[in-house]
């Protein structure tokens, strides 16, 4: 989980993304956020986040991604 | 002879009345809706004692916002869109340049709107002003007393000084650019049209007018949709969707991360892109998934009313090459001028140059910089004749295609070289799994700085520039970075590039 927070710090410091529950529906993560976020998550985890995954409900939180990060994990 | 861009209104209303003329998808406007709303606004414009007046549209992209900007050019005026995504401080230097007696605003935005220096302007609701009894017969003075040359809008560009430029077209331009541009890529009255570009753009003209042309059906798709690329492609499906005009990076959004393999658009016949150089591996893939559309590049300059090059891709690419923005449209010209004004020759550069009714009428409130870039005909002593300067360099390949070379004002020199930066871009962002590139000169240190977005690392990125590039225009910093910053209009912003690297 830390590992995921400091990707999505490192886009926007100024987001605390262990409260924000809302990060596409307040618009705090845009598609080039979206795009270089799949991009990170591919090189930092072992996973490949793949289009059926790219859903507004899997990005709203941290934590929402994180469960799709061990998801997919398991299922590697 | 059509005059006013509200004849194309006037005329499909009372063809088509009841067919749904703009949604967002949840929510739409028929033509008798919007052609009922812009008539009040226009009355609204009249009893307020506006008139040939620039007009603020500050509201949430809507098919009420279409509506309005209708209704101010029926007021006789010319619309002046805004949109709580520019930053504030860009919001108040537009409003300050415009002096606007009125901004149009929804219930979401009043309240930004009244956070702004107004001046003598108001801000008022679209939902009370859309309302009010429309007076036909002060309608149709206002209507045939407009001449074609009277404005119609002013959308804002940015300028390199940092103050951004208005610019402002007039009637005739925008018919011209509709008429050429709705046979060039084959619109008709079963157009269905997916907007991708903000309504405060010149871009946006490519769905607004035809559709009141022809009678066709714009969605405005949601901009949070671009995040999501297979929710995108069902929305296309959805609304039945056959026509899209976006930029590259929409659409290569849609395929790097894969929809195509989650569902493809199966309505799409006509595919217009610009703005950018389309990657060929993503080009393939979207021609891959919708094989029947056709697909054209379009370039032009804000300044050009919307867009003014077209080139239908029919040919193969190989990866790496560029595909050309090949011609101009039909009722103006393209000269290629190089820079003692004299016409380019087959495979020299020269710097784009328009001429005809598409060149706008300048830059609103700003005679100096409108005469830096709207000038006299160099070809042409004979009697006054404007032709715009892109500062965009092109030459024409061996077939007489027409190619974007660079942008003429980023040329430095380096270890004696003359070197575009530009072209350096051009180059990295052509390498493979590389998405965007941008560049500065640090003169002192005699060294080309380059950021990039894109999977190779550092090395991998040198390794494959070298086969690009001349050793002298290698850059000799490079960082990679998750995403470049850009300017509202989605060009690269060279001055943020320029303070990321002098802080360190």
């Amino acid at each position: 989980m830390e590992e995921l927070l400091e990707i999505l710090r490192d886009m926007h410091p100024d987001v605390d993304f262990e409260t924000e529950e809302h990060l596409i529906d307040n618009g705090i993560l845009d598609s080039l956020d979206i795009v270089s976020l799949i991009s990170e998550i591919s090189e930092n985890f072992d996973v490949t986040i793949t289009a059926k995954d790219i859903l507004p409900e899997n990005f709203n939180s941290a934590q929402a991604l994180y469960e799709l990060v061990r998801r997919l994990e398991d299922e590697g | 002879m059509q005059n006013n861009v509200l004849n194309y209104l006037n005329r499909i209303v009372r063809e088509k009345p009841d067919k749904l003329a703009y949604s967002d998808g949840d929510q739409g406007l028929t033509f008798r809706q919007v052609y009922d709303q812009s008539r009040s606004v226009g009355s609204f414009l009249h009893d307020r004692g506006i008139y040939k007046k620039p007009v603020v549209v500050f509201m949430r992209k809507s098919p009420q916002e279409v509506a309005a900007f209708f209704g101010v050019v029926a007021g006789g005026c010319f619309y002046v869109p805004v949109d709580e995504e520019m930053p504030a401080g860009r919001i108040q230097l537009i409003l300050d340049n415009v002096k606007s007696p009125l901004v149009i605003c929804d219930r979401d935005t009043v309240g930004i709107a009244r956070t702004f220096a107004l001046g003598e302007g108001q801000a008022v609701l679209y939902d009370d002003i859309s309302a009010v009894q429309a007076d036909d017969g002060v309608l149709s003075e206002i209507y045939e007393r407009a001449i074609d040359t009277d404005p119609i809008y002013i959308v804002f560009t940015s300028g390199s000084t940092g103050i951004p430029k208005g610019v402002a077209a007039c009637h005739r331009s925008v018919i011209d650019y509709v008429e050429q541009l709705s046979e060039i890529l084959a619109f008709d009255g079963d157009t269905v049209f997916g907007n991708q570009s903000p309504l405060y753009f010149d871009a946006c003209l490519k769905e607004l007018y035809p559709t009141l042309k022809f009678g066709a059906t714009t969605y405005l798709i949601p901009k949070g949709l671009f995040s999501f690329p297979t929710a995108l492609v069902e929305y296309l499906n959805t609304h039945r969707i056959n026509t899209i005009c976006w930029v590259v990076s929409a659409l290569t959004m849609v395929s790097a991360l894969g929809a195509f393999d989650e569902g493809r658009p199966e309505y799409l016949r006509t595919v217009a892109f610009g703005s950018e150089v389309f990657p060929i591996k993503q080009f393939r893939l979207w021609r891959q998934a919708a094989p029947k559309a056709v697909f054209t590049n379009l370039y032009g300059p804000t300044e050009g009313t919307g867009m003014c090059c077209y080139y239908r891709v029919e040919r193969d690419f190989a990866d790496g090459e560029v595909i050309p923005i090949g011609r101009g449209f039909p009722n103006r010209e393209i000269l290629l001028l190089k820079a003692d004004n004299t016409p380019a020759g087959v495979g020299e550069e020269g710097e784009i140059c328009i001429r005809g009714t598409s060149v706008t009428l300048g830059y609103y409130n700003d005679p100096e910089r409108t005469a830096a870039a709207y000038v006299q005909n160099p070809l042409n002593t004979a009697y006054p004749e404007v032709i715009y300067k892109t500062g965009d360099l092109g030459r024409y390949n061996d077939r007489g295609e027409l190619v974007f070379v660079s942008r003429k004002d980023h040329q430095i020199k380096h270890m004696g070289h003359r070197i575009e930066l530009g072209e350096v871009e051009v180059n990295v962002a052509m390498l493979p799994g590389v998405r965007m590139a941008g560049c500065i000169y640090d003169s002192e240190k005699k060294k080309i700085v380059l950021w990039y977005d894109g999977d190779p690392d550092e090395k991998e990125l040198t390794r494959a520039l070298k086969t690009k590039l001349p050793r002298y225009m290698l850059p000799n910093r490079i960082y990679k970075v998750d995403k470049l910053p850009f300017t509202a209009n989605g060009k690269i912003d060279r001055m943020a590039l320029r303070k990321m690297y002098e802080k360190g």
